[in-house]
C-alpha cells in the first residue's frame, strides 16, 4: 500500500501534473495538520470550479470581453501555481496568451483542454489522498527522488 | 526544515513574538501564507482586501509585517500600500504576488514595499523577507 502510494506520487510528478510547488506544501505538514496538503487541494478545487464556471457562462454568452476573461484565469492562473498543478497552469498561461491576443477560438480551444486537465487532475489527487489516508502519514511526508 | 534548523538560521525568531497581517483575496493563498507564517511561530490574521487591511489598521490593530498581494477587489496592494504610508503604517510591508515584469514590480515598490518576492511563497522566501527587514535579534 505505502509503495503504491509512493509509485502514484511519484507518477503524478514524472507526468507534470505536478510540480516542486507541491512539494513544498507537502513539508509543511506537521502534527497539528497532519492533511494540511489534502485542505489546501480541496479549497483550489472549490475555488477553481466556481472559476470554471464564471468562465463558462462569460463564454456561453458568446461575449468575449478578454479583459475579464483574463482576470479570471490570472486568478485561476495564481491558485494553480500555488498548490503546483503544473499543467494547468500552463493552459491558464496559454489561455491568457489568447487573450491578449484577442484570439476568440483560441481561447475557446485551450479553455476546453484546462478543463480535461483540471478534472484529471482532480481524480489523480483524489485517488492519492485516498490512498494516502490508508496508507498512513509517514508516505506522504516523503519526497519523491 | 525543522524548527531547530529555522531557529538556527534566525536566531531568538521564534522568541521574538512577531506578528503578521496576510492581505490575499484567495483563500488557497491565504491558508499557505497563513501556514507557513504558523510555522514560522509568526502570530496571524488575514484579510481579504486592501481596503481590509486599512480598515484593520484604523480599528488599531498594528502588524511587525504585513504580506501584500497586488490584485484583490475593491481596493488592491498598489492601493492599499500607498493609503498605508500616507496614514503613517511603519509596518513592513512585503509585497507578494505572480506578477513579476519589471514594470509591475516598480509599481508595486514605490507604492512604499519593504521587500517583494514572486508567488507562490515558500519557507526560504518567508525566511528571506525576514532576513531582508531584519526581523532577527542578533546575539
Amino acid at each position: 500500500m505505502q509503495r503504491q502510494v509512493a509509485l502514484i506520487k511519484q507518477s503524478l510528478f514524472d507526468q507534470g501534473y505536478l510540480d516542486e510547488q507541491f512539494m513544498e506544501l507537502e513539508e509543511l505538514q506537521d502534527d497539528a495538520n497532519p492533511n494540511f496538503v489534502e485542505e489546501v487541494s480541496a479549497l483550489y478545487f472549490k475555488d477553481s470550479a466556481r472559476l470554471i464556471n464564471n468562465i463558462d457562462q462569460a463564454l456561453e454568452r458568446g461575449s468575449f470581453d478578454f479583459n475579464r476573461l483574463d482576470s479570471y484565469m490570472h486568478q485561476f492562473k495564481g491558485s494553480s501555481t500555488s498548490i503546483g498543478a503544473s499543467k494547468v497552469k500552463a493552459e491558464c498561461t496559454t489561455f491568457r496568451e489568447y487573450c491578449r491576443a484577442g484570439n476568440a477560438e483560441g481561447c475557446l480551444r485551450t479553455f476546453q483542454q484546462l478543463k480535461k486537465e483540471h478534472s484529471t487532475l482532480r481524480k489523480k489527487l483524489e485517488h492519492y489522498f485516498q490512498l494516502a489516508r490508508q496508507a498512513g502519514p509517514k508516505e506522504t511526508a516523503r519526497r519523491p527522488k | 526544515m525543522t524548527r531547530d534548523q529555522i531557529a538556527e538560521e534566525l536566531p531568538n525568531l521564534a522568541e521574538s513574538k512577531l506578528t503578521a497581517l496576510v492581505v490575499d483575496d484567495s483563500f488557497v493563498n491565504q491558508t499557505i501564507h497563513q501556514k507557513l507564517l504558523n510555522r514560522l511561530g509568526i502570530e496571524n490574521d488575514v484579510v481579504t482586501n486592501g481596503k481590509e487591511a486599512v480598515d484593520v489598521y484604523c480599528s488599531g490593530r498594528n502588524y511587525d509585517l504585513i504580506l501584500m498581494d497586488m490584485d484583490m477587489p475593491i481596493m488592491n496592494g498598489i492601493q492599499a500600500t500607498k493609503r498605508l504610508r500616507e496614514m503613517g503604517i511603519e509596518s513592513k510591508i512585503a509585497g507578494v504576488t505572480t506578477r513579476a515584469n519589471e514594470g509591475e514590480k516598480k509599481e508595486f515598490m514605490e507604492a512604499g514595499l519593504n521587500d517583494f518576492q514572486e508567488k507562490p511563497l515558500t519557507i526560504s522566501k518567508l525566511l528571506s523577507i525576514l532576513h531582508k527587514l531584519n526581523f532577527y535579534v542578533q546575539t
